[in-house]
């Protein structure tokens, strides 16, 4: 986080110089008054005022700022944009163009790490705890996901059922395992649990007793 | 590779500065070595290595685009 101390004849002064040096405007920064300063009696005793001015953390900023160093590095042929809500503090990103399939990577894998490191640096410097949510997209991905794993824990359900025998998922992300919990939640005939530790962690598909 | 590695770890750490990585070439495999101020460890590595394997898993990723596997190391 940078930070400047300046002094100038008055605290309006100092703020003042201080905002042209770092070059940006007043929402974009903390100001703190180190020392009014005093105007002396008959030019005796003057004294500067003095200000120190804190740079925010702008987490729109850096994690723009993160993700085109990213794609400039891997000279991919895509493009993001941010939808930042300071009010909620929500931060969705979408991806597209035309490698958008790297970044979604395998099962959603690479999109989930980056959605994960865009989270790590959007809250660098939250001390508070309301903390930024971060949900990267690329083109609809997680969307048609959930659709799948719908259709999956239906034909799944049905199974379990035709079967007579529980059914194990393969391992999946806790995001994606609620999907399969909620979709099941009211099937009159199973119901549904998870087995294991994280990252092998799976939902089972029990025949209701 | 390294230079992804590099991003990665400088956006994530309190020292940017104090971040180095190594790119050892072996035969079948590239190791990146990653070293940051011992302060900053628990930022690269996260709650049972999530932060790590976040890393690894988009640097896995860049390699198998160029057909090379990378492995990384955080010393």
């Amino acid at each position: 986080m940078r930070v400047l101390e300046k002094s100038g004849k008055t605290v309006d002064d100092a703020i003042k110089a201080s905002l042209e040096e770092l070059g940006v405007t007043v929402d974009q920064v903390d100001i703190e008054i180190i020392d009014e300063g005093s105007k002396g009696l008959f030019g005796f005793g003057s004294r500067d005022a003095k200000v120190r001015v804190t740079l925010k953390y702008d987490a729109e900023k850096e994690v723009k700022k993160f993700l085109k160093d990213i794609i400039r590095t891997l000279k991919l042929n895509v493009d993001f944009l941010i939808y930042y809500s300071e009010l909620e503090s929500t931060m969705k990103i979408e991806f597209f163009g035309a490698n958008v399939g790297f970044i979604i990577g395998h099962r959603g894998d690479v999109l989930d790490s980056l959605q994960y490191l865009c989270y790590l640096v959007a809250n660098k410097e939250r001390t508070d705890d309301k903390l930024i949510h971060v949900v990267i997209d690329a083109e609809n991905y997680r969307e048609k996901r959930e659709m799948t794993l719908r259709n999956l824990a239906e034909r799944m359900a049905k199974k379990a059922v035709s079967l007579h025998k529980n059914v194990v998922l393969e391992p999946m992300a806790p995001y994606e395992r609620k999907i399969i919990h909620e979709a099941l939640q009211n099937n009159p005939s199973v119901e549904t649990y998870s087995i294991g530790e994280d990252p092998h962690r799976k939902v089972v598909i029990a025949l209701k007793k | 590779m390294s230079e992804l590695v590099e991003i990665i770890a400088k956006a994530l750490v309190d020292n940017p500065d104090k971040v180095e990585v190594k790119e050892v070439e072996g035969e079948q495999s590239i190791i990146i070595e990653l070293k940051v101020a011992p302060e900053d460890m628990g930022k690269v590595i996260g709650k049972q290595g999530r932060i790590a394997k976040a890393i690894r898993t988009v640097v896995k990723a860049a390699a198998s685009k160029e057909h090379k596997r990378v492995m990384v190391e955080i010393i």
